[in-house]
């Protein structure tokens, strides 16, 4: 019988897998550097593929909107830590583009959201509350970006929950 | 998801009346080339529908990737103080390939706007903020690239050529008229 491989992506209020990529030729970055901050994981196939482009320009724009809510945005993909660098500045991007490089797609595969047959990973969201835990994600057809207010919709709902236990300001 | 919020109001760019059977929201970048490109299109959209259309245009500068557009944005908004948002806006997309802010100043004196209030204008942070509420509104509304265009509230998704604008504000001319009936 043939082996028929299933993504299944991680769902919400489940602890982020933990993991170490290159943010830079020569920086390692962990997700636990960003403990006390809400952190959006945006997962995406390829650095130069044209729909990506805007998803992350569409990104780079948002820096003021994130910083409200006290989030952070990390871009992952297979791509190599120098194919990072070259679209990081052909693009002027100033958040974070992590190398899911080697073991290839290893997180991606962590979070549920490797795709085996083209060998990279779907298009899909994670936003993660400021305890490390999935509050709310998105798998987005490969081929559309899926923009921003699923996030924003996302981090209003952390904040919310976190105002009516005991106050945390944000940012 | 993908519905336009804030809805289209009185702090809108308007072209025609809110109350028309269809009303096109567009977010636009002034130094988009896809805006660009989109913006002939809608011109000609306008000329179809005439009456039945009102058409809002909000900013959406993606200003990393475009460095002049978001001063742009300021510069359509100094001219709106002045009423001509319309004529700024039709000049910059017809002189998008030399924009820089020489440019914007040239199309300024050409529409004969008060120069002097228009440059204090430009340095104005609340033109800046109504350009920057138009984006984050963008933002909470799905725009993810552009132009986006929303009809009637709705995001539309189709491709913004001409025959699939038109084909789809027909559909919504044709629910408007069965509701009506």
């Amino acid at each position: 019988m043939k082996n028929i491989k299933m993504i299944f992506m991680l769902g919400t209020n489940i602890a982020a897998p933990g993991f170490v990529l290159n943010a830079t030729p020569d920086q390692k970055f962990s997700l636990s550097e960003l403990k006390g901050k809400n952190v959006i994981l945006a997962f995406y196939p390829a650095d130069w593929s044209p729909v990506c482009g805007d998803q992350m320009s569409l990104y780079n724009e948002m820096h003021r909107y994130f910083g409200k809510y006290n989030a952070e945005i990390l871009g992952i993909s297979v791509d190599g830590k120098w194919c990072h660098a070259a679209f990081r500045e052909a693009r002027n991007l100033h958040f974070t583009l992590l190398a899911d490089f080697e073991p290839k797609g290893e997180v991606a595969k962590k979070y549920g959201v490797y795709n085996d047959k083209e060998g990279r990973s779907e298009r899909a969201l994670f936003v993660l509350d400021d305890e490390g835990i999935i509050r709310w994600s998105y798998l987005s057809p490969v081929g559309i970006n899926p923009g921003a207010d699923g996030i924003l919709d996302a981090l209003e709902m952390i904040t919310q929950k976190n105002s009516h236990g005991q106050i945390k300001t944000s940012g | 998801m993908a519905k336009l919020k804030p809805p289209v109001s009185s702090q809108d760019h308007i072209q025609g009346n809110p109350r028309s059977p269809v009303v096109l929201v567009e977010y636009g970048d002034f130094q988009c080339p896809h805006c660009g490109a989109a913006y002939p299109i809608v011109k000609q959209i306008q000329k179809k529908f005439k009456s039945q259309l009102a058409f809002i245009f909000r900013h959406f500068p993606l200003s990393e990737a475009h460095p002049y557009a978001q001063i742009a944005a300021v510069a359509a908004e100094a001219a709106s103080n002045q009423g001509q948002f319309w004529e700024m806006h039709d000049l910059i997309y017809e002189n998008q390939e030399s924009l820089s802010l020489e440019t914007l100043i040239l199309l300024a004196q050409s529409l004969k706007l008060d120069m002097k209030v228009f440059q204090k204008d430009m340095k104005n942070p609340r033109l800046l903020e109504k350009v920057e509420a138009d984006f984050e509104s963008g933002v909470v509304s799905g725009v993810n690239g552009t132009p986006s265009f929303y009809i009637n509230g709705a995001k539309f998704n189709g491709s913004y050529d001409y025959e699939s604008l038109s084909e789809a504000i027909d559909y919504f001319i044709s629910q408007h008229a069965v509701n009506k009936g």
